[in-house]
């Protein structure tokens, strides 16, 4: 029996008289990887900013571990095991890549600022700790070579990997991956495919955005499908595949009432 | 228009010159092995010491001025104000315009317990003083910090007048006279006098050695990776687990105990205060300072201090007005900005850089007809 990791409980979500999000509710259970499609403007990322805390959700509920996740701000909601990367590369572009990746493990470090400036034993042990495994990181995703080079002298696909990198150092249980393969060649997307596989293998759970429809149905189990903020298909890559509702939303159906 | 986001824009590019210009040396000196870095350090900061003993030729400001005088009593207290300045501004990406006021608060409570009204030694003022003007900061930094946008500019712009216009009417402050014969520094048998200022300096020198290591094990810790990352993204920090305000709060409080720290010494050299030296040029000088040195590190804030109070006592015959310095500031800003400092968005754009592109326009406040998701099918920004 899969235990349930997430749910998203009927989300409505309005800015002024635009509603993004239209009742919908998922869920992604642990060790899954759920693939989140759908058309421009969708409300993929909508969804993203709202389970992250982004946006606080007009109606409705997000459920994580088994409690609610409302009324959290949005380092406590990251602290509580939910990390993400970005569909616009957002790396802090003057840290190197090692602490940009050591920010994300310090979500869960305490030492503070009386503890830095005397070399407290918290202090030493926590940035032992921390810089270790942002090597181990960087190592995993394949970018250790380019550790010590600033964030903003990166090439594109290390750039990508590392906010990867970056949100797995949160310690994540729940780990959202914003169209991580956007601007990639099929060698790299191949790539990235085996990567979230490996993830997956070792004991994350992946919340997956992603345009390019091979890579949506080869590294997912199953599959929520957005159109218009409004849940249209939920299912394994197959069902969608060959589910009307779903073809009609990307291909265009005219008159076809699509709900 | 964001005034804090369009100041970060001005200093990103002064930033990225430094950081990049001194990128070498910086791997060279990381390359050395541990001893000879610690023979290095030792040998220079000797030097800094014996400064004004060897008075060299060409750098002192004699015969026009007092080099030893100079090094205490201006050089050492501006390298300490841009010290305190960088954290706030260079470090966590806020905006700080009234620093003066901080400055100016130090100055007063070492003042108000040396001369004034009680006639405590110069030395135990200087821990009251720092953490007056801490709790000074948070009670600024509190409220105003929760918001995003340009409200602890505006805040500390207020203050740093506020502060300097109650020194001016209230006479338990001494008024527009100020106060007089604030204690000097006392330590045994060293003579802190008009007519020999060395051991001001070797005092003063000794302070801001000691904030520099401080301030050098915060930047490498997990504070000072807070600070650049809420500079550098504040929305990315948090959602990385950083609790923004929580930092951003420290930096403020830990950037006024510096300025108070640099209001102490300043009255513990001079001896007299008054209201009109902490003007809101003082503050626009020291925001110069931290501008000019790249704001951001520790070294950049060094040498803006040095470059703002040394400058204008070598070259003397210059020093008729500050806006010289300015025009200085403004030559940056041509050279790096030409595009000047508003209507540079779309410009902005244009060069596409990843992080100017929000991911959340709702909260950063563009329109709504943006607010669900502005652009998909990615773009190759190499």
């Amino acid at each position: 029996m899969p235990e349930r990791l997430m749910a998203l409980d009927h989300v409505t979500m309005r800015f002024g008289g635009v509603t993004a999000l239209d009742d919908v509710s998922f869920h992604i259970d642990t060790g899954e990887i759920l693939g989140l499609i759908g058309p421009n403007g969708a409300g993929k990322t909508t969804c993203f900013n709202v389970v992250t805390g982004v946006y606080e959700a007009t109606a409705g509920d997000v459920h994580f571990d088994g409690r609610s996740l409302k009324g959290l701000k949005r380092y406590q909601i990251t602290k509580r095991g939910i990390a993400r990367t970005f569909q616009n590369i957002r790396l802090f572009p003057e840290m190197t890549a090692l602490e940009n990746v050591m920010v994300g493990g310090d979500a869960h470090h305490r030492a503070g600022a009386l503890a830095a400036m005397l070399h407290l034993p918290v202090y030493r042990r926590e940035q032992a700790a921390g810089t270790a495994r942002a090597r181990e990181l960087l190592e995993f995703m394949g970018i250790a070579d380019r550790g010590d080079d600033l964030a903003r002298n990166l090439p594109y696909g290390y750039q990508r990997r590392l906010e990867i990198a970056r949100a797995l150092a949160t310690g994540p249980k729940l780990l959202c991956l914003d169209e991580p393969a956007a601007g990639f060649n099929p060698a790299e997307k191949q790539q990235l495919m085996e990567l979230i596989r490996t993830i997956r293998a070792q004991g994350y759970t992946v919340l997956l955005i992603e345009h390019d429809m091979s890579l949506v149905m080869n590294v997912t189990d199953r599959i929520v499908v957005l159109d218009f903020g409004r849940k249209i298909a939920e299912g394994s890559p197959a069902e969608i595949q060959s589910d009307p509702a779903v073809i009609a939303a990307y291909l265009g159906a005219p008159d076809e009432e699509v709900a | 228009m964001n005034l804090t986001a369009e100041f970060q824009n001005l200093v990103r590019p002064i930033r990225r010159f430094w950081s990049d210009l001194f990128a070498p040396l910086r791997r060279a000196w990381a390359r050395q092995p541990r001893p000879a870095r610690w023979a290095i350090g030792a040998i220079g900061i000797a030097l800094l010491y014996l400064l004004p003993v060897i008075n060299p030729p060409i750098i002192t400001t004699e015969p026009g001025v007092n080099f030893s005088s100079v090094l205490g009593g201006t050089i050492v207290l501006y390298v300490l104000v841009a010290l305190g300045l960088n954290v706030v501004i260079g470090m966590a990406g806020m905006l700080d315009l009234g620093y003066a006021g901080f400055y100016a608060v130090g100055a007063y409570v070492c003042g108000v317990l040396t001369s004034k009204h009680a006639s405590w030694p110069w030395i135990a003022s200087l821990p009251v003083a720092v953490l007056v003007t801490m709790l000074a900061g948070v009670i600024l930094g509190s409220p105003t910090l929760r918001l995003r946008g340009d409200y602890l500019a505006i805040v500390t712009l207020g203050f740093g007048e506020i502060i300097r216009i109650v020194a001016k009417n209230v006479d338990w402050l001494g008024a527009a006279e100020g106060i007089s014969n604030i204690k000097r520094p006392v330590f045994d048998q060293w003579e802190f006098d008009v007519i020999n200022t060395d051991p001001y300096y070797w005092l003063y020198l000794t302070i801001t050695i000691g904030v520099v290591f401080l301030l050098r094990r915060l930047v490498n810790s997990r504070v000072g990776r807070a600070w650049t990352a809420i500079r550098e993204d504040e929305d990315a920090a948090e959602l990385m687990g950083v609790p923004t305000f929580k930092f951003k709060l420290l930096a403020f409080a830990i950037g006024a105990a510096i300025g108070g720290l640099a209001g102490v010494l300043f009255a513990g050299k001079n001896g007299l205060i008054y209201p009109t030296t902490f003007d809101i040029q003082l503050s626009i000088l020291f925001l110069a300072a931290v501008v000019l040195g790249g704001s951001g590190s520790i070294t950049g804030a060094i040498v803006g201090g040095v470059l703002v109070s040394y400058l204008p006592e070598r070259f003397r015959f210059l020093k008729e007005s500050r806006y010289f310095w300015f025009g200085i500031v403004l030559v940056f800003i041509m050279v790096f900005r030409p595009q000047g400092l508003i209507g540079s968005r779309r410009r902005r754009r244009e060069l596409a850089e990843p992080q100017d592109q929000p991911d959340f326009p709702g909260v950063a406040g563009s329109d709504l007809a943006e607010a669900v998701e502005p652009h998909e099918g990615g773009t190759r920004h190499a």
